[in-house]
């Protein structure tokens, strides 16, 4: 093939439409740049872990026990050397007497000189090693400035009061982000015992740090003791651990956001398919002269492949660009979630990558219209059947580029995804949605048609009418715009109905209370509490701490080695807290078996829930053995239950009928509820003063926190939505400039038969206004029953159509739609008819 | 009587051969047959003029013989070689090397300027000089002012010029014309006939030229008739036989 001659003429032809071009791979732009942005965020975030890995541990090794540290335990921990910290930490309800307020906090017991690596940052800067030094704490700086608490304030915890020494902003290795949920108090370690905090049963946590001379392996050493360790319960935690947990994490947040990224470049895409197929409309005659004069097939083709790659390539280097200077909003986009400083610098990696990804995109895509162009007969130059032009038959090429599309997004899923079934849902969710928006946007334009009425005003009629002119991109555009619109919306509305689903927790005579951590001795002393304060307790629950032993008659150590067993791992691991009593609650159903409400035999007869029994992979009339606190206990699956987690109250994987649990280690929940936030507040004073290992949680500390998680994680889902959203309108631009001419000459016969301008331009307003709304009802209905769906299927909860924000998206988008249109019909109507047709091509 | 007067003259080599053409359209059930039968035979140098009503077949035949189409049976053969088991490419090239085109409609590239129009044959070959041979050709139209402008600048006649010198820039053994002054008023018309036939006698040109205009059939050297799809009358005309007594 003659390329010299391909390359002259793709350039000689583009002459008149480079800007026309620019616009259309515009569409890319900003897929690409949430790629580079995201993918150069992480490449830097990756560098500074490697730099900055021992911060994420701020030690060496750190070594973990359940329960504290026995002589045997401290002969090991002397054994490693090097310099050493302990600290043991615990939840507990902290005072403020002078503000009158209890909050539930994570305390931490320090002695030592940790962090060894990073510092602890606090104002006064002093305070982060002062504390120490007496009955001094160090309080999260969000705890102090949610409850108007100042350094130099006493603050209780247990039967201690310590004053405030410093706040904390930051902790080396952990993200401030978390810290609403549970903020965190420092406090010196000798003071423990006296807050009688720490006592059997109570969850506590004790942590020896190391710092190790720099020839240490702390790995090596790590694997060497393993048998030991085990022996001893102890569990270790190292730097380079550390760091491919934090690895991992984030890997998971890059590919995350990637592929939400990744919905904006397909969207763009699309636009550049739509775009490039009314370009080629316009150049039939231009490729049937060329074949005429002698133009092989492919090389009328190759031309405008060159234009659609050369612009490909200029449209993503410009997302490259504005990727690169985006990457700078991310770690703010991302808040405090990153526990660590991030060097801005330009990964090369990532701009390669992106530009790649979004080349190939707008290629793949444009592909689809060009091909055609190989099938356009030189007949044409004699008649101008357009219908024909491209040969009747099927396009097999054609059926194969849109093959290749579909694996070009499967692929990109994939690769993007931890699992593959993640990849495939993606592909298929995305597929599906774009399917669905399509097939509402044509419902909606043919509907739209059939029963509009023909009573309108002219002016009405012609502007509906314009949408349906031959070739017409309004599907597409419905396509663009609504997407951004459902984006938007589907996030907003689950948001909303998750919240309003856990503020439901709260009506009228339903608990929103909760006391836990409550001895068996203290029981009755603070029933009375809750009754001398006009409130009642609703529930009394017993919790009983136990592990599985084995499962089936074979120990956990031995089934967690078995390739064979079909249960997943950490069940057999973890802590069960149970509970016994001799019904099942309102908010739990019989799936299976019965539910013995006592039994007398040797063996319990105990409830699971459904997705607990699927994880321990066990079935009705399976044998469990427990092991509560060294004693084993003999059970058996008498019944599988579904549980309703929808109400503030305590619910429980594993339910023991009476009889067996009574005389075991336990302590207590009690369920109430206060009728004002005031009197939740009285109770929680008094209950705590008089027995400071209480705590407990009310219903509004919940719905902050979940309230805090959902604005965190929308917010940045909301961000990636938006280089959708801006996509879209690039779109919308460049098909409202692409149908320029074609409304110009509309616009210039309506004139030569006697329209005026205003009206002219009611006509295209109300173009515009149909597009608009046309658009948005796509996006609002698919929206509607998408998270409808969300909020119903994967969260049990009760959809709530909020019609303000339906309304208020309706309202952006037809306002959006109609500024760019207009914006863009501006020159239409001020120059001469002949001039302007003569001006543009 | 008609094959006595070609016959008369069987020293002239064939460039254009039209065996037993038919061509026909499906639409849907129905078959349309618009040309039928069609055979002739046409010398290299020679001019020729295929007329007949509007819909008679004129177009399609002109396709046919240039290989812009394939016949539905029949065979057509130009510059010595059959068309038939050629494929898209090879016409192309065959097209390129031998074939000249003037259009009714002009068919110059908008988006090319006149003379870039002109060049775009050769530049198809792979030939770089072509500037100024693009050059002289429009100096001979008339329009050696008009060299950059765009097709929309220019009048109807001159971008029938243009094409005219787009169709001579790689001496094309023969030219095919579609009413090529039909979409002109007559003053015009009379400049773009008389630039057609002095190039062809310049260059000598083969020349099929379809028209309903039969004052400019007289002009060439033979005249076939079509009508529904089928040769009425074949005959040489007075310009040809003053030439040959
Ligand atoms: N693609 C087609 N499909 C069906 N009929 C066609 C097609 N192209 C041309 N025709 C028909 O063929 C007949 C001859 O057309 P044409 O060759 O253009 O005639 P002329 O050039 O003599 O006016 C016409 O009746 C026309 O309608
Ligand atoms: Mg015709």
């Amino acid at each position: 093939m003659n390329w010299g001659w391909i390359l002259q003429m793709a350039w000689r032809d583009s002459r008149h439409s480079r800007r026309r071009l620019i616009l259309y791979m515009s569409s890319i732009v900003m897929g690409v740049a949430a790629l580079v942005s995201v993918r150069s965020f992480s490449d830097n975030l990756l560098h500074s872990v490697e730099q900055q890995a021992k911060i994420l541990l701020g030690a060496d090794l750190a070594i973990r026990s359940n329960s504290p540290f026995d002589p045997e335990d401290e002969a090991f921990l002397q054994s490693i050397g090097g310099i050493q910290a302990r600290q043991v930490s615990f939840s507990s309800m902290a005072l403020f007497p002078t503000q009158q307020a209890t909050r539930l906090v994570q305390v931490r017991a320090l002695r030592g000189e940790f962090p060894f690596y990073g510092e602890f940052e606090t104002e006064p800067a002093s305070a982060a090693r002062d504390f120490q030094s007496g009955k001094l704490a160090l309080v999260d700086n969000i705890l102090m400035l949610q409850y108007g608490v100042e350094v130099g304030d006493p603050i209780k915890i247990g039967n201690v009061t310590f004053e405030i020494k410093g706040r904390l902003l930051q902790i080396p290795g952990e993200s401030v982000a978390f810290s609403e949920f549970a903020p965190r108090i420092y406090i010196p370690e000798t003071f423990v015992e006296e807050t009688g905090l720490v006592q059997l049963g109570s969850r506590v946590r004790f942590h020896a740090f190391f710092k190790l001379p720099v020839d240490f392996d702390a790995d090596k050493l790590v694997e060497a003791t393993d048998e030991e360790r085990e022996r001893l319960e102890l569990s270790a935690d190292t730097v380079s651990e550390r760091k491919e947990r934090f690895e991992r994490q984030l890997n998971n947040l890059d590919r995350f956001l990637s592929l939400v990224g990744f919905i904006a470049l397909v969207l763009g895409g699309i636009g550049v398919a739509s775009s490039i197929h009314l370009y080629i409309r316009q150049r039939m005659e231009t490729v049937a002269v060329l074949r005429c004069v002698g133009a092989r097939p492919y090389a009328s083709f190759a031309i405008y492949l060159v234009q659609a790659g050369l612009m490909g390539i200029l449209g993503a280097l410009g997302g490259a660009l504005i990727g690169i200077g985006i990457q700078r909003l991310i770690p703010l986009i991302l808040g405090n979630l990153i526990p660590l400083e991030i060097e801005q610098a330009v990964s090369w990696g990532a701009v390669g990558q992106g530009v790649l990804v979004g080349l190939g995109t707008a290629l793949l895509f444009a592909l689809i219209p060009l091909l055609p162009v190989r099938r356009i007969s030189p007949l044409l130059t004699l008649r101008s059947d357009y219908e024909n032009a491209t040969g009747g038959k099927r396009d097999l090429l054609v059926i194969v580029a849109f093959g290749l599309v579909g694996l070009a997004l499967l692929g990109f899923s994939l690769a993007y995804s931890s699992r593959w079934q993640v990849g495939l849902g993606f592909f298929v969710g995305l597929v599906v949605t774009l399917g669905l928006l399509t097939a509402l946007a044509k419902v909606t334009m043919v509907i739209t048609r059939r029963y509009f009425p023909s009573g309108w005003q002219y002016v009405w009629r012609q502007g509906l009418a314009n949408l349906y002119r031959p070739h017409n991109q309004t599907v597409v555009l419905m396509l663009a715009v609504g997407l951004g619109a459902f984006f938007i919306l589907t996030l907003y509305l689950t948001q909303v109905s998750l919240l309003d689903e856990v503020s439901s927790f709260g009506e009228e005579g339903r608990p929103n209370l909760i006391f836990f951590d409550i001895q068996t001795p203290q029981k009755d002393e603070l029933r009375q509490i809750v009754d001398s304060m006009d409130m009642e307790v609703l529930q009394e629950v017993p919790i009983v701490t136990m592990r599985l032993a084995s499962v089936k008659g074979i120990g956990v150590d031995e089934l967690r080695e078995d390739e064979s067993y079909g249960g997943r791992r950490w069940a057999l691991r973890r802590e069960y807290r149970c509970t016994y009593r001799d019904e099942l609650w309102d908010s739990e159903t019989l799936l299976e078996g019965t539910f013995a409400g006592r039994n007398d035999e040797q063996i319990a007869e105990v409830s699971l829930e459904q997705g607990i029994a699927e994880d321990l992979d066990v079935k009705i009339g399976d044998s469990l053995t427990f092991d509560i606190l060294g004693i084993p206990l003999e059970a058996r699956v008498g019944s599988i239950r579904a549980v309703e987690w929808r109400n503030f109250q305590t619910n429980f994987f594993i339910v023991f009928p009476t009889g067996f649990l009574e005389e075991a280690p336990q302590f207590h929940v009690f369920v109430s509820r206060a009728d004002t936030p005031e009197k939740s507040a009285a109770l929680q004073r008094a209950a705590i003063q008089r027995f400071p290992n209480v705590s407990a949680v009310d219903l509004s500390l919940v719905i902050d926190t979940i309230d805090s998680i959902l604005e965190k994680l929308t917010f940045v889902i909301r961000f990636m939505a938006l280089f959708s959203i801006i996509t879209g309108f690039v779109v919308l631009t460049g098909a409202i400039v692409s149908g320029r001419y074609q409304r110009m000459k509309e616009c210039i016969l309506l004139r030569t038969l006697g329209a005026s301008r205003p009206q002219i331009r009611r006509i295209l307003l109300i173009e515009y206004l149909f597009l608009g709304i046309f658009a948005s009802i796509t996006g609002i209905v698919l929206s509607l029953v998408a998270s409808w769906a969300i909020v119903y299927f994967v969260f049990d909860a009760v959809f709530i159509p909020e019609f303000m924000a339906v309304v208020v998206v309706l309202g952006a988008v037809v306002f959006l739609t109609i500024a760019i249109g207009m914006s863009n019909s501006r020159g239409l109507l001020e120059h001469p008819p002949l001039e302007v047709l003569r001006a543009e091509d | 009587m008609m094959n006595a007067d070609m016959n008369a003259e069987p020293m002239r080599r064939t460039i254009l051969t039209a065996a037993n053409l038919t061509k026909a359209y499906k639409s849907g059930e129905r078959e349309l047959t618009v040309l039928k039968d069609v055979t002739f035979e046409i010398e290299e140098g020679s001019s020729c003029a295929v007329v007949g009503p509007s819909g008679s077949g004129k177009t399609t035949l002109l396709g046919l013989c240039a290989g812009l189409d394939r016949a539905s049976s029949g065979t057509v053969s130009l510059v010595g070689e059959d068309l038939s088991p050629l494929s898209e490419e090879e016409l192309a090239e065959l097209r390129n090397r031998y074939v000249g085109f003037v259009f009714q409609s002009f068919q110059l590239i908008p988006t090319l300027t006149a003379i870039e129009n002109v060049m775009v044959p050769a530049e198809l070959r792979g030939e770089t000089r072509v500037h100024r041979r693009a050059k002289e050709l429009l100096e001979k139209v008339g329009l050696s002012d008009r060299l950059h402008h765009y097709p929309t600048q220019l009048s109807g006649g001159e971008q029938q010029r243009v094409a005219l010198a787009r169709a001579f820039v790689n001496k094309p053994r023969i030219l095919f014309a579609d009413e090529p002054t039909g979409n002109l008023d007559a003053e015009t018309s009379d400049t773009v006939e008389k630039l057609l036939f002095d190039l062809n006698h310049e260059s000598g040109t083969t020349l099929v030229l379809v028209t309903h205009n039969l004052e400019l059939a007289e002009k060439t050297d033979r005249i076939i008739s079509l009508r529904g799809g089928m040769v009425v009358s074949d005959r040489l005309t007075e310009s040809r036989s003053l030439v040959s007594q």
